[in-house]
């Protein structure tokens, strides 16, 4: 009684379709911004109060300039340049810290949420997944960083010659924009994405371990070790290597020069982090992070 | 062809042994019933079928390792694990654009004709959806997907009456085409047992009992035996009795109907009857 009509034999589209990887992925980077929208909107906060704050400064501009002339060039410039700089450190920060909370729930929501049932129910592989959580941080954030500081800094150049038009002012000559701007790009890919790596790895490992409190596996293991050090050895190298990365290394330039500046903070030549065994270091410690990371994501289920 | 093939599958869990070494050989085109007790072992089951849990012993589902190829197996296989999995943060139409990007099987159209025969508005965010909703939202997602094999996990656990019976009238009718498999566990046997192919009582990680439901028919009866032919009844070994109402009510397996009729009244037994009488009896069962 129970046997079902049969049916004609529907058309089957399964034999057809095949999703080409990077459509894929693509959509999967897409699900993330769909999911954590402060990825963008934490910028689009930050930036209009950049914007603001700057207008009000410009009242002043002309007399500062005017005292700025009387110094050499490097004064000059920058005076000039500080609040360029100053603008995309803010951003910066935001940035950093917006990367630090992505990363550190990315694998930990899903399961907190028990929606990780739903996403492993699709033809996508935890490789897959993974990859695309990291990056997010890795080049998504950078990206959007830059392409908010390089608006945010546009408008506050037009800002500024609007407010110095029949002053006989100009910024123009001083400030070499298209150097500022490929600088900008540089470190924000180059150091905030592949520098930084490892601790985006590193969370996305936490994120993916933790039951509950990743936050807390994402600190307390890196506080154990330094610990551990100095009542061992007596020293703190772990802790110094951490920092000494964070502050940019062989991706930050002399770091004497001009260290209001971007420039100060990054060095001329690509080649020069390409080079440098750290950056590869911790491009491999990375990779094992997220291997790991998938690892757990695959064996895992909700918490 | 086989969709399912298991032998000897076994899963623990430290010293706590949750499947127990189950053969298992499910052909396309059937709808499976798993029916068990709490903690019996039907969810790791399904967890391995659909690739969520490494196991010991062979696992076949439609000729693939579930372990090894989850990601590949996913295009043949649906599953609703349990109830309330849909993100709460998405939108319906940004649910219907993201898995039309990954899931190549994936029929865009047909799912929003589902929704149009609900009160689901693409704008609504998963969250601001009721439980019934959202069921039958991942309901009309999962059916857009032309799938070899759907695999249910107590799908209408929490929903009211109208939403579980509206379910399964869907499955049957849009959904199931003879070609497809379904495997479906859920405490609400008598919802699903006219639904079903084949029914399977799994208790303490083993199966106990595995039928078609021809043979569950033809095989079991229930006597409800006229006062005093109750020994009569009792002489043909019954192998399971149960009073309601007042009166016995007796379970045979492998006796003539006929021979039944003339003690009283004989009836095909539910599945929630058969599963008590089997598991019920079991050494160490709750009841």
């Amino acid at each position: 009684m129970n046997t079902p009509v049969m049916a004609e034999a529907p058309v089957r589209s399964r034999d057809v379709g095949e999703i080409p990887f990077r459509r894929r992925f693509a959509w999967l980077i897409r699900r993330e911004i769909m999911e954590n929208r402060s990825i963008y909107l934490a910028f689009l906060a930050v930036a209009p109060l950049i914007v603001v704050g700057f207008a009000i400064r410009l009242a002043t501009m002309p007399g500062k300039l005017r005292a700025a002339a009387a110094l050499d060039a490097l004064h000059q410039h920058a005076v000039i340049e500080q609040p360029y700089t100053f603008a995309a450190m803010l951003l910066m920060f935001v940035s950093v810290l917006v990367s630090l909370f992505y990363s550190v729930d990315a694998l930990y929501g899903e399961r907190r949420d028990r929606s990780i049932l739903f996403w492993k129910s699709l033809p996508v592989s935890d490789l897959e997944t993974v990859l695309a959580k990291a990056a997010i941080p890795i080049l998504v954030i950078p990206v959007i960083t830059f392409v908010a500081t390089f608006f945010t800094q546009v408008l506050m150049l037009l800002m500024t010659s609007l407010r110095l038009a029949g002053t006989g002012l100009s910024v123009w000559s001083q400030l070499s924009f298209g150097q500022m701007t490929w600088v900008l790009f540089y470190h924000l890919v180059l150091g905030h994405g592949f520098w930084f790596a490892p601790y985006w790895g590193w969370f996305l490992l936490a994120s993916a371990w933790a039951r509950r409190a990743p936050f807390l596996w994402a600190t307390l293991p890196v506080l154990a070790v330094s610990l551990l050090e100095k009542i061992a050895f007596n020293t703190a190298y772990f802790g110094q290597w951490i920092a000494y990365r964070f502050s940019g290394g062989p991706v930050s330039g002399p770091g004497n020069a001009e260290p209001m500046t971007i420039a100060g903070v990054t060095p001329v030549s690509w080649s020069q982090s390409l080079t440098s065994p750290g950056f590869w270091f911790g491009l491999a410690l990375t990779a094992l992070f997220l291997m790991a990371a998938v690892r757990l994501r695959r064996l895992r289920g909700p918490s | 062809m086989t969709c399912i093939e298991a032998r000897g599958l076994r899963k623990t869990y430290g010293a706590t042994v949750a499947v127990d070494g189950i053969d298992l050989r499910v052909e396309e085109g059937r709808i499976l019933g798993l029916i068990g007790p709490n903690g019996a072992g039907k969810t790791t089951a399904l967890n391995a079928i659909v690739g969520l849990t490494p196991y010991q012993g062979q696992l076949r589902v439609l000729d693939r390792d579930p372990w090894q190829e989850r990601d590949r197996l996913m295009r043949d296989v649906c599953f609703i694990a349990d109830v309330a999995v849909l993100p709460r943060w998405i939108r319906v139409s940004q649910l219907l654009d993201y898995v039309s990007g990954v899931h190549p099987h994936f029929q865009r159209t047909k799912a929003e004709s589902f929704l149009q025969r609900t009160t689901i508005r693409p704008a609504s965010k998963v969250r601001e959806l009721s439980k019934g909703m959202v069921t039958q939202l991942h309901l009309a997602m999962v059916m857009a997907i032309d799938a070899r094999l759907l695999v249910l996990d107590e799908p209408t656990l929490g929903l009211d009456i109208l939403f579980r019976k509206q379910f399964y009238d869907s499955l049957l009718n849009d959904y199931f085409d003879g070609t497809r498999t379904i495997l479906v566990t859920t405490h609400q046997v008598e919802e699903v047992e006219h639904v079903l192919t084949d029914v399977l009582f799994i208790d303490r990680g083993r199966i106990v009992f595995q039928r078609t439901m021809e043979e569950v028919e033809s095989r079991f009866a229930e006597l409800m035996p006229r006062p005093g032919q109750a020994a009569a009844a009792r002489a043909l070994q019954p192998m399971h009795e149960r009073q309601s109402l007042g009166r016995s009510v007796m379970l045979f397996e492998g006796v003539e109907r006929g021979q039944l009729a003339a003690l009283g009244d004989v009836r095909t037994p539910g599945i929630a009857d058969l599963f008590v009488a089997i598991v019920g009896s079991r050494p160490g069962a709750a009841q």
